[in-house]
């Protein structure tokens, strides 16, 4: 101990002192606060750099699941419009499918309706012409009866026979 | 570095015993390590004796400053010509003797009393010795080399240049694993520049002190002295009311008052102990570290004159060059531990949670 106190040099303690607090103030001002700064900056600058990356990240799965979802609409939309074509095609075929049958039908019946009344008509003039006929047949046969009485009364008594008989 | 070392171990001690009696080579030796640890008035490279007796000095003359009863003397540490010389400033006669100066009479008796000690007066030593002028030199080294560094981040984009490469990691280093985990997130900012400047500052001495050069600056106790001084005034200074209330009432409020009063009689004269003693394990273990090494370093080399054959000169060279490398790591090593209490300790005196996590607060800190 006692050498230990020998060898404390007053004067070099104070220098030391006096250098060392020197050297921490300059330091202090000139080296380690710019080097933490610096240092801190670049930590900070990476930090953010990295969140900054993530957060691209992130959006870019957004964007793409965005685009995805997108293009299913788009496919699902198409195929439903593609199906709503067809249908009205379909039914467009169908539709005018029955028009033209109810057309036909249509026009069937009237033609038959027609056929019908000409049919009648003619029927009706055949059965005039034919009463007709018959009249002037009649009439020819009965004149040619009664040229003589003989044939007028045997006539009379053919009819009159007719008679009993009925 | 041996060589360097020997050609200044011979000039030294047949100067410096010129005048007494012819002792053998291993006190010589023994001396010449004392001397070598010691600080020292002038910047001596090397010495050598030439052939008619006559030294001759290599080195720088350092100025030596003095406050002596009827004012400031400064002058040339040349005067004293290596102690073989009285030097007379304005009518004062100083001598240097075993590397202290005493005030003399012109022809530069010292007085002993009983115990060999010196009675003359001891003029106030202000000099700029041996280990004020490394100190200086190693100021302006960090000066320049962290303004660099924290220039280069300006210039470069904020990634360092050149030795800023090297140094970073270490700045990060002490910030991430020393300050950060000791004092905590919320304190550790205003602690930096100490701990930094303080890292380095030891460090780098410690380093030069392991070049040929030799300065044992770190070894010596009036640096390690004020080194810890400054880390248990800081500490102290910023202590939080939780640090001082924990000091004055380590239990808190574990048990009543009345039970406090016996134990504490006790328990808050050993944490005022602690208060001291933490920074005194800081000044001891740096100084006796610093020391030991270079004692250890010396000698080996030491032993090569000692052992005057083929053996031993090899043997010893390849012995001091495996304590030099271990004392690079050393040098390392004792600038982290110093860094790494030192926080520690900050970390105690800033801490403002409950202070029963830290009951092993007295092991941690006599690490």
């Amino acid at each position: 101990m006692e050498k230990l106190l020998n060898e404390f040099s007053l004067g070099l303690f104070v220098w030391l002192t006096l250098l060392f607090i020197l050297l921490l103030l300059l330091l202090r001002k000139y080296a380690w606060k710019p080097i933490l700064d610096a240092v801190n900056d670049r930590e900070e600058g990476i930090k953010n750099a990295l969140a900054a990356a993530e957060e691209a990240k992130k959006e870019m799965q957004n964007v793409t699941a965005d685009s995805e979802k997108l293009l299913q609409e788009a496919r699902t939309e198409r195929e439903a419009m593609l199906k709503e074509a067809r249908e009205i095609k379909d039914k467009m075929i169908a539709d005018s499918k029955e028009q033209a049958k109810i057309e036909g039908d249509k026009m069937i019946k009237q033609a038959q309706a027609t056929i019908e009344s000409e049919k009648k008509a003619a029927v009706a003039e055949i059965k005039n012409q034919v009463a007709e006929l018959s009249v002037e047949i009649a009439e020819k046969v009965i004149k040619e009866q009664l040229s003589n009485k003989d044939k007028q009364l045997k006539m009379v008594d053919d009819m009159l026979g007719d008679i009993k008989l009925n | 570095m041996a060589l360097l070392l020997s050609a200044n171990m011979f000039g030294k001690d047949k100067e410096q015993h010129s005048d007494e009696p012819h002792k053998d080579l291993k006190t010589e030796i023994k001396e010449y390590i004392q001397h070598h640890l010691q600080d020292s008035h002038d910047f001596s490279l090397f010495s050598y004796t030439q052939d008619n007796g006559e030294h001759v000095y290599v080195g720088l003359p350092l100025p030596i400053i003095l406050w002596d009863n009827n004012g400031l003397k400064v002058f040339s540490s040349s005067k004293f010509h290596h102690g073989e010389e009285i030097a007379e400033v304005d009518g004062n006669h100083y001598k240097l003797y075993h590397s202290k100066i005493y005030k003399t009479d012109a022809q530069g008796t010292i007085n002993y009393d009983e115990e060999e000690h010196p009675t003359n007066i001891k003029p106030l030593d202000f000099s700029v010795t041996k280990n004020v002028a490394m100190i200086f030199i190693t100021g302006l080294l960090m000066f320049w080399l962290f303004t660099s560094l924290a220039r280069s981040y300006a210039k470069n984009g904020g990634i360092p240049k050149g030795a800023g490469r090297f140094f970073e990691p270490i700045v990060l280093y002490i910030r991430d694993d020393i300050a950060r985990p000791n004092i905590g997130e919320k304190h550790y900012k205003k602690y930096m520049p100490f701990l930094l400047t303080i890292f380095f500052f030891i460090w780098f001495l410690n380093i030069f002190g392991l070049t040929p050069l030799g300065i044992n600056v770190t070894g010596n106790i009036a640096i390690t002295f004020g080194l810890a001084l400054l880390t248990f005034l800081i500490t102290n200074f910023t202590g939080t009311k939780d640090y001082w209330k924990h000091l004055f009432d380590p239990l808190g409020d574990t048990m009543p008052w009345v039970a406090k009063i016996p134990l504490y009689i006790i328990l808050v004269p050993i944490e005022l102990l602690g208060l001291i003693i933490k920074p005194f394990s800081l000044l001891i273990r740096l100084y006796a570290n610093m020391q030991a090494g270079h004692i250890v370093l010396m000698s080996l080399i030491g032993l090569m004159f000692l052992f005057k054959s083929w053996l031993g000169s090899p043997l010893s060279f390849a012995l001091a060059f495996a304590i030099s490398l271990i004392e690079i790591l050393v040098a390392l090593l004792q600038a982290y531990i110093f860094t790494m209490l030192s926080a520690l300790y900050f970390g105690f005196a800033s801490e403002e949670h409950d202070h029963h996590e830290h009951e092993d607060e007295p092991e941690l800190a006599h690490l």
